[in-house]
């Protein structure tokens, strides 16, 4: 290893040698931020295995499916699902996918793995903090776990009032599952906070010498701005969720008007249903970009290591995401045009939300100019960072319909906003953690994953999800509305039922695709070829120590920084990258 | 070593730590978060309220009065803070554990006086699903009572391995002391606006 005893202070880093403390309540940020990734791939996979079932009765409305109705006898009666049942998928789906995927695995994982080691640091600033972060979360899973099987929540991931509020009145799912859902969304909020200012801290505090801001690889940029979305949104939720539960618990009357519900009159009297949409969509869109900026710093990454050029425009670049990031927090409305808003309130939500496409647009540009003319290596994170780009770009198409109230007047709740924000925060978000993981996975464990299958993964999800998501755009335009469970009784979309149908098939093929990424990365673990240092000739920092790194990352020396973070074919350089601890300087023209 | 410079590996193996500034920071951002929390329940307070009064909904109760004991307690509160935290500075020791104490058992008045409050105005029957109003007094001062006893809990914290603190060794003060005071302030943030905005 690098514990050797040449110049700088040298000293034995140990690592702790029990199991518990070395696995399970590790401080070690690489250990915490595995755990993460562990947790979003299970809670991937079961946000995954729910969406199947939805998709299974939007195809075949009225068969039998006697194995689930086995599983979920509550769910369904003589094999046939219950329309209640299909709403509690839906809403776990959203929830689980939001909070413990999207929000997880880029900022919690691969953030918690990769931004002490690219600033120079041995670890996060609050190490037990960072454990606790962790755990918080864990246990914030389980209550959403147990929300879905003591009935589950039909309300939809926005969980909005009346409906959320009522109690059990409402529904099966509506009484305990709600109750559980709201506590795993406020314990998720707290967890988040904690881990939010730690990621701030080590940004600001940690950064070893030479590391200026200006040198940050813009992967560092996308989480440090993240967390301070997080930090500023989560508390919002949190407090609305209180006030939920006291609504739901206390008797109060925040958001719950007085309402008729089957018939009885409810206690309450006077609330605000708009005031928990406004709360809501406060945290809720800026939660949107707590799920994408992380993608978009790993897509940079990606792109400019593997074209060999420098990132087009390093500074608009950062700057674009601290934009995007600012502007997230002041258009919350446009999620509420038809909430009964003034026209001119909408109209001004309406401007800014059509202006965050001046900082995407620049984003993107930049990404077409790193690649163009590049010599580009297609392999594995390349393909799914270029993927990304795509399901960015179309998935961003669709917001500009979306964000003009007039259009919007007909297009909200219907499947064009399910398609459209698929592809850009869900999948989208999920191409850059795969990106994510075929990039850093020779770092994190140390083997090389497997190019074939990755190709073959990489081909059958990215047709795949499109075939999904695009053809929902239709639905939506042909008037079909989202979370019903069955359109059979709509004469009106009666023709479009081929098209579900299509998209069933596809969502089937492309998520029975995903067993192939399984198989990678148990084959790869189990018996890929051993990793070098840097198999991408990368030049950050994590590229620069051993794969895995050592317990303090850097085996007792300490970094020295010398060059920003993505110069590649550097006319005059001996190599066509050079790592930003090399202490090489470039003539000013070639030898 | 507290409050050494970082970027320097420890000399016993570990990894290099976070400086006092960086705990100060840390702290500084969970205080945004916590603004961030009351700005929600404040926004929402607002918008009630102007809901509540155009439909009559909106009643007033008198604020108990032990409300503003509990206010004094708190702000001499922080006054014997600021006093633990210089007395440490100039390595007063002794000094700085009776004042670290006092500010303990002044905290926890506070809490009693918000719980006496509590019980008050449950004498008149004011709940907390009674109306708007006092929904948001009872949401108010019960998250900011959550929070003052995680501040009490520091400074126990601090009062009891207040012999391990010095001049130059002193992180886990700085940091109670931020939150500490910020605490102080809330409530009387929070005071004024359920005093004035009824």
């Amino acid at each position: 290893m690098s514990d050797t005893h040449a110049e700088g202070a040298v000293h034995h880093h140990q690592p702790p040698s029990g199991f518990i403390r070395k696995y399970i309540f590790s401080i070690d940020h690489k250990v915490i931020g595995i755990q993460y990734w562990c947790l979003a791939l299970f809670a991937v996979t079961f946000g995954m295995l729910l969406s199947l079932m939805m998709r299974l009765k939007l195809a075949w409305p009225n068969a039998k499916w006697t194995m689930l109705g086995t599983l979920f006898p509550n769910g369904f009666q003589d094999g046939v699902m219950k329309p209640e049942f299909y709403l509690s998928l839906l809403t776990i789906h959203g929830t689980m996918m939001v909070f413990f995927v999207l929000t997880t695995a880029p900022q919690g994982g691969f953030g918690n793995y990769f931004l002490p080691i690219q600033i120079g640091a041995d670890d996060m600033a609050f190490p037990r903090l960072n454990m606790m972060s962790f755990w918080v979360t864990f246990v914030g899973l389980v209550f959403m776990v147990a929300s879905f099987f003591v009935g589950g929540p039909i309300g939809g991931w926005t969980g909005y009032a009346p409906l959320s509020s009522a109690g059990v009145v409402t529904g099966p799912g509506q009484g305990l599952g709600v109750d559980l859902w709201i506590i795993s969304i406020a314990i998720f909020c707290i967890a988040s906070l904690l881990g939010a200012l730690n990621f701030i801290t080590t940004t600001l505090n940690m950064r070893v010498k030479g590391m200026s801001l200006m040198r940050m690889p813009l992967t560092c940029w996308a989480w440090f701005t993240t967390a301070i979305l997080s930090l500023l949104s989560f508390p919002v939720l949190l407090g609305a969720g209180l006030l939920l539960l006291l609504d739901r618990n206390a008797g109060t009357s925040f958001f719950t008007p007085s309402i008729w519900v089957t018939g009885v009159l409810q206690k309450h009297q006077g609330g605000s249903p708009i005031l928990w949409q406004h709360l809501f969509w406060f945290f809720g869109h800026p939660e949107v970009y707590i799920a994408i900026l992380p993608g978009m710093g790993l897509a940079s990454q990606v792109l400019s290591t593997f074209a060999r050029k420098p990132i087009f425009g390093y500074r608009a670049m950062a700057y674009a995401i601290l934009a995007i990031g600012l502007l997230g927090f002041f258009v919350w409305g446009h999620h509420m045009f038809i909430s009964g808003m003034n026209p001119s309130t909408g109209l001004v939500f309406s401007l800014i939300t059509l202006t965050i496409g001046v900082p995407s647009a620049i984003k993107t540009f930049n990404w077409l100019g790193t690649l163009w003319g590049a010599k580009i290596r297609f392999q594995s994170p390349m393909l799914f960072a270029v993927g990304f780009v795509s399901l960015f770009v179309s998935g961003g198409l669709g917001g500009i319909f979306l964000g003009q109230t007039s259009i919007d007047l007909f297009l909200h709740d219907t499947y064009f906003v399910v398609g459209h924000f698929h592809l850009i925060m869900g999948v989208a978000a999920i191409f850059g953690m795969f990106a994510g993981t075929y990039y850093w996975f020779p770092k994190m464990f140390g083997k090389m994953m497997n190019e074939g299958l990755a190709k073959v993964h990489f081909t059958i999800t990215f047709i795949g999800v499109y075939c999904i998501f695009l053809p929902m755009h239709l639905l939506g335009m042909a008037g079909q509305p989202r979370r019903y469970a069955q359109f059979t009784e709509l004469p009106y979309l009666q023709h479009l039922e081929p098209l579900n149908l299509f998209l069933s098939i596809a969502a089937i093929v492309t998520i029975s695709a995903q067993l192939i990424f399984f198989v990678n990365l148990a084959y790869s673990l189990l018996k890929g070829p051993k990793a070098a240092d840097n198999p991408w000739e990368s030049t950050t920092l994590e590229w620069s120590v051993p794969s895995p790194p050592p317990f303090d990352n850097f085996g007792g020396k300490i970094p020295v920084v010398y060059h920003g973070p993505y110069e590649y074919s550097v006319p005059g350089a001996a190599e066509d990258f050079i790592m930003q601890t090399s202490p090489e300087t470039v003539p000013a023209s070639g030898h | 070593m507290a409050t050494a410079v970082i970027t320097k590996p420890g000399d016993d193996g570990s990894k290099r730590k976070a400086t006092l500034d960086a705990y100060k920071l840390g702290m500084w951002l969970g205080v945004g978060g916590i603004t961030m929390l009351f700005a929600a329940l404040t926004s929402a307070y607002v918008v009630r309220f102007g809901e509540a009064q155009a439909n009559n909904e909106w009643a007033i109760f008198s604020l108990p009065r032990v409300i503003w004991v509990s206010t004094i307690i708190l702000i001499a509160s922080s006054v014997t803070f600021e006093l633990a935290r210089r007395a440490l500075k100039n390595g007063n020791t002794q000094a700085f554990g009776s004042w670290i104490a006092i500010t303990a058992v002044l905290g926890i008045g506070f809490l009693a006086g918000q719980l006496m409050a509590w019980q008050q105005l449950r004498a008149q029957n004011v709940f907390i699903s009674s109306d708007p109003h006092s929904g948001f007094f009872y949401v108010l001062t019960g998250t900011h009572g959550v929070h003052l006893i995680c501040g009490v809990l520091g400074l126990l914290f601090v009062a009891i391995r207040r012999n391990r603190y010095s001049a130059t060794s002193r992180t886990a003060v700085e940091v109670t002391a931020i939150y500490w005071h910020f605490m102080d302030g809330l409530w009387v943030y929070l005071f004024l606006l359920l005093s004035f905005w009824r």
